[in-house]
């Protein structure tokens, strides 16, 4: 097989990426002592035992289902929201169109560490500290003006004699909305629901500060594990690898959308 | 497209502008009020005007954090940027290779901040990381909790490691939109590579490459995960960033005052560079539709 230039800077750099991946990897399966004591590639004795920890245990499991029960919520009201709203961007003009695309787009660049403190007050005066739907509400800051932003882009590719043959056609708009509309824009569809599952997935300062014990997120279960008798260097890495388990498989499902989503359907 | 002007369209709108009020402005008020007011405890709160921010202003740890994130910035935009888009050149463009390649490129960016920062954090010990322990096998001093260059390497690496992708994959997307008749074009002229960087692939590019330096502009200006797990802020204040100071002070001091304003200053220059962005990215659609 030949070896091409481009072949080669492609191995290098995903060997650079994988790598620190793989040495998690290794120490997951690994028991502590062997971690602490012995220096090796791969594990010696090959152990599954982190894994087991982390799956019998109700305070590990119940991390990952936390999490993935408000990044499925913030997807959900986010794309809801954001398709009608995305709609009007794209084919009409109003009053204060372009403030309001703008003050949406600046709430991506807000920095959460300035929203944590009000947040954590915010939503305790209401009472919903400590719940998924906090959360969910919480990363909607940055995921719903992204969803908007993303998703007039691909409406504006979709021709407005489109519209306008609907309607004569006697369509009523939620008809020719939810039938003919979004079919035409799934993957803009797909690709916001891509986004929004990253960027609540890894964010963990306002998921931290807005619960304590009944939604806490796998994130901040991992602090955990520095305990009295040291760190529990396998299990952290057992939490570690399950943690890019979910990534992996939505990478996987949308593999195609990939390239075309991260230039936010403006290519 | 032309669009017609119709106000009710805003109701179209009304269910995001009510959550993100929700989400947003209400918070955003709360700041303000704090911004301005003092306190000596039972919750009462007294007027106290600009002092906070005179203080803030005028305080040698803000602008120290301030000429850290702004460095922090800088480099990463300095290595990411151009390693971005050589790794796009060179990423297969069909088949079942290009789709591996992207599966396993975009794997660094869904991996939760934290645990970005755990996994560096065992990777770069000596005593059990791989990377710790090759360097010290190499004979050279390496401790990114002790020496505070290290801690700026180690954290650089990690973010580069965590964000190029990002950046290679928008510069994917616009390589794949130019069509082959411009490189034949340029084949016929005998044109050179770097020619046809230059004067084919850049300018095409134009427009998603500015996305990718701002959203990295953006993002590496407000972070606070990766580092926080990584070295906490230090050795000293030696990667104390913009956000981990301000989260140290509103929430382990509980300087509610001073760390309001911090958040309208820090918050006032992201809305800056947010409009600069807005801007530029308006009028260049302009100049190419």
């Amino acid at each position: 097989m030949k070896v091409t230039k481009s072949g080669m800077v492609m191995f290098l750099y995903i060997l650079f990426l994988m790598l620190p991946i793989y040495w998690l990897l290794n120490m997951s399966l690994k028991t502590n002592n062997e971690i602490l004591n012995s220096f090796s590639l791969w594990p010696q004795n090959l152990t599954f035992e982190n894994y087991m920890t982390i799956f019998t245990d109700k305070s590990w499991y119940s991390g990952y289902i936390n999490s993935i029960t408000y990044v499925l919520m913030n997807t959900v009201i986010s794309i809801c929201v954001a398709l009608p709203a995305a709609y009007a961007f794209s084919r009409y003009r109003f009053m204060g169109d372009k403030h309001l695309f703008f003050w949406l787009l600046t709430n991506r660049m807000a920095p959460p560490a300035v929203f944590a403190l009000p947040f954590f007050q915010l939503y305790s005066s209401v009472g919903l500290f400590d719940t998924h739907i906090a959360v969910a509400l919480a990363h909607c800051l940055f995921n719903v003006p992204l969803a908007v932003w993303i998703l007039e882009g691909f409406m504006s590719g979709v021709p407005k004699e489109i519209d306008e043959t609907a309607y004569l056609d006697g369509y009523s708009f939620t008809r020719f909305f939810t039938r003919i509309f979004m079919p035409l824009i799934a993957s803009g569809i797909g690709v916001v629901a891509f986004f929004c599952f990253m960027f609540s997935w890894v964010e963990l300062l306002l998921a931290r500060t807005l619960t304590s014990v009944v939604a806490k997120p796998i994130a901040a279960t991992m602090t955990r594990t520095v305990s009295a008798a040291g760190m529990d260097w396998g299990v952290l890495a057992a939490a570690g690898i399950l943690t890019i388990v979910p990534g992996a498989l939505v990478i996987y499902f949308v593999r195609n959308y990939i390239a075309k989503g991260f230039a936010l359907g403006r290519v | 497209m032309t669009k017609t002007w119709n106000n009710k369209a805003w109701f179209m709108v009304l269910p995001v502008v009510i959550l993100v009020a929700f989400s947003a402005l209400l918070p955003l008020m709360t700041v303000v009020n704090y911004s301005i007011q003092d306190t000596f405890g039972n919750n009462q709160f007294f007027f106290a005007g600009f002092e906070w921010f005179e203080e803030i202003m005028t305080s040698s740890r803000f602008h120290d954090a301030l000429g850290r994130q702004f460095l922090f910035s800088t480099i990463i935009l300095a290595i990411e940027v151009p390693l971005g888009i050589f790794i796009a050149m060179n990423l297969p463009s069909k088949g079942w290779k290009s789709s591996l390649c992207l599966v396993l490129i975009s794997l660094p960016l869904l991996i939760p901040l934290n645990v970005v920062g755990t996994i560096w954090q065992i990777f770069g010990r000596a005593d059990i990381g791989l990377l710790g322990a090759s360097i010290a096998a190499l004979g050279l001093d390496y401790n990114y909790t002790q020496n505070a260059v290290d801690a700026w390497i180690t954290i650089i690496v990690m973010d580069v490691w965590h964000w190029t992708s990002l950046v290679a994959l928008l510069c994917f997307a616009g390589l794949q939109s130019i069509p082959e008749a411009y490189y034949q074009a340029a084949r016929i002229d005998g044109a050179s590579k770097w020619a046809t960087f230059r004067y084919i692939q850049l300018p095409k590019m134009h427009g998603v490459l500015l996305i990718a330096v701002l959203l990295r502009f953006m993002d590496s200006f407000m972070i606070y995960t990766e580092p926080f797990v990584l070295t906490g802020g230090g050795p000293g204040n030696s990667t104390t960033f913009l956000s981990i100071d301000l989260v140290k002070m509103a929430i382990g001091q509980f300087d509610l005052g001073p760390a309001a304003a911090f958040s309208l200053i820090y918050f006032l220059i992201i809305l800056l560079m947010s409009f600069i962005f807005y801007t530029v990215m308006n009028s260049l659609d302009k100049k190419e539709g």
